[in-house]
């Protein structure tokens, strides 16, 4: 047996990695958007992507995001698999009209003649300081269109292997990059990069039988890190990391929950209207004679995100989840 | 030393990086509109494109008629008219090659049809049997765009990677002129300019976006006028002479196709009818506005040539009309025929592979389809952890 040398990755350089294979593999794939030539992004995913492709496969695009997804849409439609960068998730709104009316929507108003195979990756949510605008959680939007898959790698591993699959998927995927995982690490086989289960699968992250955490992208390492704390309590969390809200994998998610009898949804954008109210919903309906108590959200507060020295007041940490957690002794309290 | 003293020994100089991008004069539009039809260059217009442009505008017209008469039947639930604007959209579709895109806006079901596409089709959206009714690639044309100018830099998206794949296709973009007013219409001309996109942008300024005037929409001295913001050339064009339009648009293309990069061209013409069968027009404008464009109409302007140079006889044009009749009630009698519609459609074509969300969806309609059919009352009631949704 071989030894491998593992070398530790940062989740950025894992995107950019997935980018750089896409590209070498197949000539139809084109990165644009702002400033992700030269500079190699604001958060230098694309870093050397130019370099090595040149400016016609990784553009620099004029400053307007409606622009690049429009534009994008024509070069789909001529045979191009265009990744484009939104450089923050608030600013990708400019691009709504055109990822609503278009990009959800060629396939079906084509009856498949068109299909768009578009992958959209917006740097999303919070915990990294940013002023007003840099960190929406802006999924919900997402999900509540018919047409896109709504993807969030948790680890470094993922991160490579989601968006090698967003890129390769003849559908539209918008790719959101929890901002704040960028610089977490892991250690990896750089020239074998990871197998990793298919967009639409839930994975079990950690198993565990008093109660379930639902959660995705960024509130992942928190539920991680939520779940040891609660073994002093004597509670033994499975935490489900769900990868794709579209198609969501209502499979692992109830099989897990009729497992453990409880379950909290964890997630950082605002809980009111937003995909925990879903998930409980979906997991109500599957899991109902398993439940000894009702499904629980921790959510962002229905705020508009805060500035950066109160974003820690906003963000459910440890301390929410736990609590939560102990409302699930739902028999104990009625 | 006083103020004015000093100023006087300030020598302005232009900061240092500054130097013009590149030179407006000969981005500038011509003064008036271009016009061929009525004038001495009239004359050495190839007798066979008249013809040809001919056919198409009285086929059009007809065909405008022909869908406007279908939704006073119920045929279709609305119909945008182009009656009025029938030179550009002809020549849009002449101009093209086969290889060549056309990406319409909602109005241009004509120019659709003019390229070729099947009349029942084109009508698919307005019918509303299906958003639209034809395969884009088939004839080259996009699917028509209700949002507002969205589909121009798709245009522009679809001839750059033309250009990088190193196929010679040009792309032409029509919009309306309230459409110039939105951000995509910006965004698309300013992508094609940075990007020297072979695409050819057509506004059609019909003097209204359903009731509000071009006035109210731009403080513009001309759309065309807008081109040399972006750094391309702006052409005016009387929109209403087919001949005209097919000349400015066929050399906006053949600059864009040898790598000039986009033009923007601006059609004057005017939207006879009212903005569909649901506007009522006298609300916004008078009888003697619409009369004044009636004198110049872009049929009778072409037939004019045509007669006025012996090249048109009463036999010929009978001919003419009695193709576009024939045209008509071919689509008349097949927009009768209810369309067959399969309610499973409905989950088709929303992903390459569906969710399993929408599996269960299909599976529910289809059950629902089905006690229909046997006539039971519906679909049994779901338990609450059965296949709920
Ligand atoms: C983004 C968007 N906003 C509003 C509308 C509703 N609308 C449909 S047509 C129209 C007027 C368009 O005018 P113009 O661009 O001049 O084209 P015309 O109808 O004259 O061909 C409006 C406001 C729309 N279709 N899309």
């Amino acid at each position: 047996m071989t030894t491998v040398a593992l070398k530790p990755a940062t989740m950025a350089q894992a995107l950019g990695r997935a980018l750089r294979d896409a590209m070498a593999a197949d000539p139809a794939v084109h990165v644009m958007g702002e400033d992700v030539g030269t500079l190699g992004g604001v958060f230098r995913v694309t870093d050397g992507l130019a370099k090595e492709f040149g400016d016609d496969r990784c553009t620099d695009t004029p400053l307007a995001e409606a622009g690049i997804l429009g534009a994008a849409v024509g070069m789909a439609m001529y045979g191009l698999r265009p990744v484009v960068e939104m450089q923050f998730d608030a600013f990708a709104y400019p691009a709504f009209e055109q990822l609503i009316s278009h990009v959800a929507k060629m396939r079906n108003r084509t009856r498949g003649a068109m299909p768009l195979p578009i992958t959209i990756r917006v740097p999303y949510g919070g915990g990294i300081g940013g002023v007003e605008h840099h960190s929406d959680s802006s999924e919900a939007y997402y999900m509540a269109t018919p047409g896109l898959h709504v993807v969030m790698p948790a680890t470094v591993s993922d991160a490579y292997g989601l968006l090698r699959e967003a890129i390769a998927s003849d559908d539209p995927v918008v790719f959101l990059e929890p901002k704040r995982l960028y610089w977490s690490k892991d250690s990896w086989n750089p020239d074998e990069p990871p197998a990793v289960e298919p967009i639409g699968r839930a994975v079990v992250r950690r198993s565990g039988r008093s109660a379930t955490l639902i959660t995705y992208g960024p509130s992942v390492p928190v539920c991680l890190e939520a779940a040891e704390a609660a073994r002093a309590e004597g509670w033994d969390l499975e935490v489900v990391d769900l990868r794709s809200l579209v198609p969501f994998d209502d499979e692992t998610v109830a099989a897990s929950v009729r497992r453990t009898g409880r379950a909290v949804v964890v997630h950082e954008s605002g809980g009111f209207g937003g995909p925990g109210g879903e998930i409980a919903a979906r997991v109500t309906e599957r899991c109902f004679h398993h439940l000894e108590a009702p499904v629980l959200r921790v959510a962002g507060f229905d705020i508009p995100y805060p500035p950066p020295m109160l974003e820690r007041h906003h963000l459910p940490g440890v301390d929410r989840i736990l609590d939560a957690v102990g409302r699930l002794q739902w028999e104990a309290q009625s | 030393m006083t103020v004015m003293e000093q100023r006087g020994a300030y020598r302005p100089t232009p900061p240092p990086a500054w130097q013009p991008r590149t030179d407006p004069a000969p981005l500038l539009p011509d003064a008036l509109p271009h016009r061929v039809l009525g004038t001495d260059a009239a004359a050495q217009v190839d007798p066979a494109l008249l013809r040809r442009l001919h056919t198409e505008l009285v086929r059009g017209r007809r065909y405008n008629v022909q869908a406007t008469a279908l939704t006073k039947q119920g045929r279709l639930a609305v119909y945008p008219s182009s009656t009025g604007q029938e030179a550009c959209e002809v020549a849009a579709a002449l101009v093209l090659e086969e290889r060549d895109w056309l990406f319409p806006s909602y109005r241009d079901t004509l120019a659709a049809v003019a390229r070729g596409l099947d009349p029942v089709q084109a009508l698919t959206l307005l019918r509303g049997d299906w958003h639209t009714g034809y395969d884009p690639h088939e004839h080259r044309v996009a699917p028509l765009s209700t949002p507002l100018a969205t589909q121009l830099p798709h245009a522009v998206g679809l001839a750059h990677a033309a250009r990088l794949k190193g196929d010679d296709v040009v792309a032409l973009a029509l919009v309306g002129d309230g459409g110039t007013s939105e951000g995509d219409f910006h965004e698309a001309l300013n992508f094609a300019a940075v990007w020297r996109a072979p695409v050819v942008f057509l506004v059609q300024n019909n003097g209204f976006a359903i009731s509000v005037p071009l006035a109210k929409q731009t403080a513009a001295p001309s759309l065309a006028h807008k081109a040399v913001g972006y750094g391309m050339p702006g052409r005016l064009v009387d929109g209403n002479d087919a001949v005209a339009v097919h000349q400015v648009l066929s050399e906006a293309i053949a600059h864009a196709r040898a790598g000039g990069g986009p033009t923007l061209v601006e059609a004057v013409t005017y939207r006879i009818d009212a903005h569909t069968n649901a506007d009522d027009a006298t609300r916004y404008r008078g009888d003697s506005e619409v009369e004044t464009w009636r004198g110049h109409d872009p049929v009778t302007l072409v037939e004019r040539e045509l007669t006025e140079r012996g090249l048109l006889d009463e036999a010929a044009l009978q001919a003419v009309r009695d193709d576009a009749e024939a045209m008509a009630a071919d689509l008349r009698e097949r927009m009768n025929q209810d369309p067959v519609l399969d309610p499973m459609d409905l989950f088709a074509h929303v992903y390459a592979r569906p969710t399993p969300q929408l599996l269960e969806q299909e599976s529910q309609l289809r059950a629902e389809l089905d006690a229909e059919a046997d006539g039971s009352l519906g679909a049994g009631p779901h338990g609450p952890e059965g296949a709920g949704r």
